[in-house]
């Protein structure tokens, strides 16, 4: 439930996510936090910084280089009731560890007739950074979404980090939690109040009459600039935050469609295959008589991710690629 | 279970290796024009790095960079005991070796700065330096994901020489690590493959104690005896002293000529250390300046520089000229990858298949394939 603020507390998104850690942590001695430099390096990205001093190293814990080896052992201990969060330095790491967390984190309820659930929360930065190159920029929320038995948020500023991270340590599921380096120095209004934010539903991050435009975390960004040149044009765009990929909250962006009669969704992963991909399919499963035009979308080319800086620009859902689509798809309103 | 004072008391040393255990040459210790090549090799290493530092401060450089400096003897006299067509894979600080295998430092730098003149192109970055004319099959970005890779080049240049040519498998492979590598399964993996199949590769753990933040003993268990990593699968482990150029040639040349005829991997531990932080934004606040001081009064090329005019009368006139040579040619190298054009748009698309069948969005080509070349 949303708090009512008392005072405006400002505070950067990275410290958000640590006090969400903290909170639970402090409340629940089965939570633990464990990756690579999450103690006394104070984390790679300085997320869990101070966590070791508060928690102490059996609860803060510093693992090697060994991605599937801690997310295995965390998924284990999860089988026997504790509450892990994994840490990857990035999600792109995860992908070493790909077995244990789509293997088995997922599917452990399912495959015990539901003896052992897996309460665990994996979470890291997810996306291309700056000039990262092709092995470091994944964005994993298409690939990793099509699986079965995990929750997947993506928060987009500091209130919803802290909120939907709480939500995430609370819940008895795996959920995978999609961080972005970029906005880990953004700052944002977080009340001290306690508050948590559940799972599914959309925020409207921008009201609007004309088209919808759909998305999650980072790119975000790149559509209320978009938003904002486009409101130039006389084009009001609908901007909408899903907040979390599974679930998925399709009724609040199918009644902005219904009303708006035009939708982009805006995906920074890869477009086969794709979350942009499932939700164009749903809204046109869902408005087919509303739409003035079919969905478009606006993915990161079908391309690894490029280093140069020019070519990684070019690749990546930006703003100018959003106002395009939102172009195409209203002109014949 | 062994206890530790076993396995330190029974820890092959390299000398005794080349004793007896299973006679390993001693190598000839390189007359004053190779040893002259080198340290060449190793300032134009360090004075790349000092410029890459400058051009990433200057946002010229953009990403993860990691600086070599402190290492420089372990590419430069690891590489010079092997022949130039052989193999060399590694991780992300590829920087050293990409010069000391040959790369022109202008190729490197352009890389650097995401441009049409590096050696990828600008697609890859500084964690990802490709030379295929130089054998070099890249630094790789994910940690512990060249040694399978390794393995797989000696798995190639054997297949090749003995099923393809009918001929003794001739190459060897160097397939470099760091410590933090040491604790990714697919290294172990690696190497019971490598075992199993006789590979001719080297497994190259470069020691510098740290990964990141985490120093080796916080990292690794049996960090003290590493030998026990590669005697599980078979493999023989040698240390090597990673500052000191001219017995870490000895060293590897012996053991690279063993693998090479008995077509067989090693792991070898070069002992060492990396001066500057991480990456490049690394405050170093898990290890103290006292312990950098001690390192670095250990320096590879200041020993160097010793020997030459110690054992050679090599005079200190002739080493600066050296050294000058070496900073115009970095400086005409970072020139050179300034006027090295932006890598074009159209880039963007090529390389991802070997043939040109492109991303298409629906049913038409991306204008991007028609913009010359494709
Ligand atoms: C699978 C994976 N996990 C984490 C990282 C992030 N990372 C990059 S380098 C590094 C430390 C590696 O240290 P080491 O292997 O000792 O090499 P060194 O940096 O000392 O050369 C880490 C944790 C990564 N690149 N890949
Ligand atoms: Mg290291």
């Amino acid at each position: 439930m949303m708090a009512v603020a008392t005072a405006e507390r400002v505070i950067e998104f990275r410290d958000a996510l640590n006090e969400a850690m903290s909170e639970e942590m402090r409340k629940d001695n089965r939570v633990y936090l464990l990756g690579e430099e999450v103690a006394e390096y104070n984390g790679a990205y300085k997320v869990s910084k101070g966590m070791l001093d508060e928690f102490g190293a059996r609860r803060v814990i510093d693992t090697p280089i060994s991605e599937s080896g801690f997310a295995g052992m965390a998924i284990g201990s999860a089988m026997r009731g504790l509450r892990p969060i994994v840490e990857f330095m990035s999600w792109s790491f995860s992908l070493v560890a790909a077995d244990p967390i789509l293997n088995n984190a997922p599917k452990m309820l399912y495959m015990s007739g539901g003896q052992f659930g897996c309460p665990i929360v994996f979470r890291g930065n997810d996306g291309a950074g700056g000039q990262l190159a092709s092995t470091h920029s994944w964005c994993v929320e298409s690939m990793y979404a099509n699986v079965p038995g995990l929750k997947m948020a993506i928060p987009y500023d500091a209130y919803d980090a802290k909120g939907l991270l709480k939500t995430a340590i609370q819940d008895d599921n795996p959920v995978f939690f999609l961080e972005s380096e970029r906005l880990l120095s953004t700052t944002g209004h977080v009340p001290v109040e306690e508050y948590t934010i559940p799972f599914g539903q959309a925020l409207t991050r921008r009201s609007g009459t004309d088209c919808t435009i759909i998305s999650f975390g980072r790119p975000l960004h790149f559509c209320l600039e978009a938003a904002d040149e486009l409101a130039k044009e006389g084009i009001e765009c609908e901007v909408i935050d899903g907040r979390t990929i599974r679930p998925l909250d399709i009724d609040s962006m199918v009644a902005s469609v219904k009303k708006t009669n035009a939708c982009v969704v805006v995906d920074q992963s890869w477009s086969f295959a794709s979350v942009g991909s499932e939700i164009a399919s749903q809204i046109h499963a869902c408005c087919f008589d509303d739409l003035d035009n079919h969905v478009f979308r606006v993915h990161s080319d079908d391309v690894p991710t490029p280093y140069a800086h020019n070519l990684e620009q070019a690749y990546l859902p930006n703003s100018r690629k959003i106002c395009e689509a939102v172009r195409q798809a209203t002109y014949n309103a | 279970m062994m206890s530790t004072e076993f396995l330190i008391q029974t820890r092959e040393n390299i000398d005794e290796m080349k004793d007896n255990a299973f006679q390993l040459t001693q190598a000839e210790a390189p007359g004053k024009e190779v040893l002259l090549g080198w340290l060449r090799q190793m300032l134009l290493i360090r004075e790349f790095e000092v410029r890459t530092m400058q051009a990433y401060q200057n946002r010229l450089i953009g990403g993860f960079c990691h600086i070599y400096i402190g290492q420089e003897a372990v590419a430069v006299g690891s590489i010079a005991a092997v022949n130039p067509d052989d193999p060399i894979v590694l991780a992300y600080r590829d920087h050293g070796h990409a010069l000391a295998r040959g790369m022109d430092p202008k190729y490197c730098m352009a890389e650097m700065f995401g441009r049409i003149g590096g050696c990828a192109k600008g697609k890859g970055g500084s964690m990802h330096m490709f030379d295929a004319e130089h054998y070099l099959y890249g630094g790789h970005g994910i940690v512990g994901a060249q040694t399978p890779l390794g393995a797989g080049l000696a798995f190639a240049t054997k297949y090749e020489d003995e099923v393809i040519k009918g001929g003794k498998s001739s190459h060897v492979t160097l397939c470099y690590l760091g410590d933090g590598a040491l604790n990714q399964g697919c290294f172990y993996e690696a190497m019971n493959l490598a075992s199993l199949q006789d590979l001719p590769v080297i497994f190259v753990l470069e020691n510098n104690r740290y990964s990141m933040g985490t120093s080796i003993e916080r990292g690794t268990s049996m960090a003290h005896d590493l030998r026990v990593k590669s005697e599980a699968h078979g493999i023989h482990h040698a240390i090597v002293d990673g500052k000191n150029v001219i017995d870490l040639y000895k060293d590897f040349k012996s053991i690279a000529d063993w693998c090479r005829e008995e077509s067989r991997p090693f792991f070898v531990e070069a002992e060492t250390y990396r001066y500057k932080g991480h990456s490049m934004s690394d405050p170093r606040k898990y290890r103290t300046k006292d312990e950098e001081l001690v390192e670095e009064s250990n320096d590879s090329i200041a020993s160097l520089k010793n020997y030459l005019s110690e054992e050679y009368d090599v005079a200190s006139d002739a080493l600066k000229q050296i050294a000058q040579q070496v900073k115009a040619q970095v400086k005409q190298a970072v020139e050179w990858a300034n006027n090295s054009p932006e890598t074009p748009m159209n880039e963007l698309y090529k390389d991802v298949f070997t043939d040109h069948w492109g991303p298409y969005a629906g049913t038409s080509k991306p204008e991007m394939l028609d913009e010359g070349g494709a």
